[in-house]
């Protein structure tokens, strides 16, 4: 046994899946620990902590809805942001003056937008289709309550063209902006948007749902403030100030931060894309700065997620085997490209150089092992 | 459509089936059809990638006696 001042260089570790929850940004730690003891009285009271948990909300409030471009009445703070998807898109439809309560959404939707639609018990929503990037590209029909597409999707990166759909007059559109928000600007086209903290560098349990004014939304769950209608619940003060905090930051680090990930990304497509029989999906350029996926033939995906920890490398896969449904993703399923042997990467904000390096160092190694057991 | 080489994948979670293509294909000459029945539903996607990915000819799906589907593929090269 060597330790590792004698032995060969230790390539560094890295946790790759920041898509699925990125590590708390230092602002949103420093803002945290100093709200929790100030943020914890019921804001709607009138006593002097009560105006102090308010002041701190209306502050996260007002923070969230500059970084976003929006005005601050049209944002509520959610427990998640699955909550805010759920309250957002079924808000549409039990907001909606007119007839038809079915409601179109692309096939590459998150499960959040998929599982809502389920709940309400219509055969009548529309799936669009994918094309092979997975961008949406079927026309929308008209009558419905809301058409659900993405900004950006979470598992390939690929942008969504919103500001080029075709809606029919008195459709609401609803962006589940959860894998962009922060990280890029808002597209120009939206009634209804939701986001999640945890997917920018907040802390957990912070949803974001922001409704424009004049769009008709109505609460589709049990009330909770008559004044309020979007509240849902006791609000978490510390964690939505934190959000605020860090959703500031990111906005303030962008075009730095996502430079540097746009390239880092450029390069493990093409280190990738030289593996043999493997295929890297989603948009090269019109796609998220940070997010890569690509599908190795041949390959068992929990095998490649198993090999790729155990030399320290924490991905994401979309195959059937790592789903505790067993059945492949929706997604590469829509886009009709490979589902096995599937990886997703997506990088921190402090993600480096040598720790892709080493990613790349440890793949096609990984890739080759695992289909030589195979008998390949 | 009878297939110059049948390949039952019933049973075989993925990547098996796929496997199971890539390395059997070759048995039929060039133009021959090969038919993979399989359970497993990646099947449904995966085929069809394959048959892109190694310039493989995908015909279709087709179900057999028992109703499990069966996906053809052209060897094209």
């Amino acid at each position: 046994m060597t330790n590792a001042a004698d032995g060969p260089p230790v390539p560094p570790s890295a946790y790759l899946d920041a898509a699925s929850s990125e590590p708390l940004h230092p602002a949103a730690r420093d803002t945290l620990l100093a709200a929790l003891d100030r943020g914890y009285a019921d804001p709607r009271r009138l006593h002097g902590p009560g105006r102090d948990a308010r002041l701190l909300l209306d502050n996260a409030r007002a923070v969230v809805a500059e970084c976003l471009g929006v005005r601050p009445d049209e944002v509520s703070f959610t427990h998640s942001g699955t909550e805010a998807v759920h309250r957002g898109l079924l808000g549409l439809r039990a907001g909606r003056p007119w007839p038809g309560s079915a409601v179109a959404y692309s096939a590459v939707e998150h499960s959040a937008v998929l599982q809502a639609l389920e709940w309400t018990r219509s055969e009548d929503h529309v799936a669009l289709p994918v094309d092979r990037l997975g961008r949406v590209t079927g026309a929308v029909p008209a009558g419905l309550a809301a058409v659900a597409v993405q900004s950006a999707n979470h598992e390939v990166g690929t942008l969504q063209p919103l500001d080029h759909l075709d809606l029919p007059d008195r459709t609401a559109l609803f962006v589940d902006a959860s894998a962009s928000m922060g990280r890029l600007p808002l597209p120009d086209r939206w009634d209804v948007l939701a986001g999640s903290a945890h997917k920018w560098g907040g802390p957990a349990g912070v949803g974001v749902l922001v409704v424009r004014k004049g769009t008709f939304w109505a609460n589709a769950f049990p009330g909770d403030d008559p004044l309020d209608e979007s509240a849902t619940g006791f609000p978490n003060v510390p964690a939505a100030l934190a959000a605020a905090a860090a959703l500031r930051a990111v906005v303030e680090e962008r075009d730095e931060v996502n430079a540097r990930q746009f390239a880092l990304i450029d390069r493990i497509r093409a280190a990738a894309a030289a593996v043999p029989d493997v295929e890297v999906v989603g948009d090269p350029v019109d796609r998220l700065p940070h997010l890569v996926t690509f599908s190795c033939l041949y390959v068992d995906g929990e095998a490649l997620v198993t090999e790729l920890d155990r030399r320290g490398y924490g991905v994401a896969s979309g195959s059937a085997c790592t789903a505790s449904t067993l059945t492949p993703s929706r997604v590469l399923e829509a886009m009709g490209v490979l589902t096995h042997g599937n990886v997703r990467v997506s990088l921190t904000r402090d993600t480096t150089d040598e720790q892709v390096d080493g990613f790349l160092a440890a793949l096609p190694q990984v890739v080759r092992d695992i289909r030589a057991e195979a008998g390949l | 459509m009878i297939a110059d080489l049948e390949l039952d994948c019933r049973g075989m979670l993925c990547p098996l089936p796929v496997i199971e293509l890539g390395k059997r294909y070759t048995e039929v000459p060039v133009g021959g059809l090969v038919a993979v029945a399989a359970t497993d539903v990646a099947a449904r996607t995966d085929v069809p990638a394959w048959c892109r990915m190694r310039g493989q000819e995908y015909v279709g799906e087709e179900p057999a006696a028992d109703g499990v589907p069966r996906y053809l593929v052209r060897r094209a090269s």
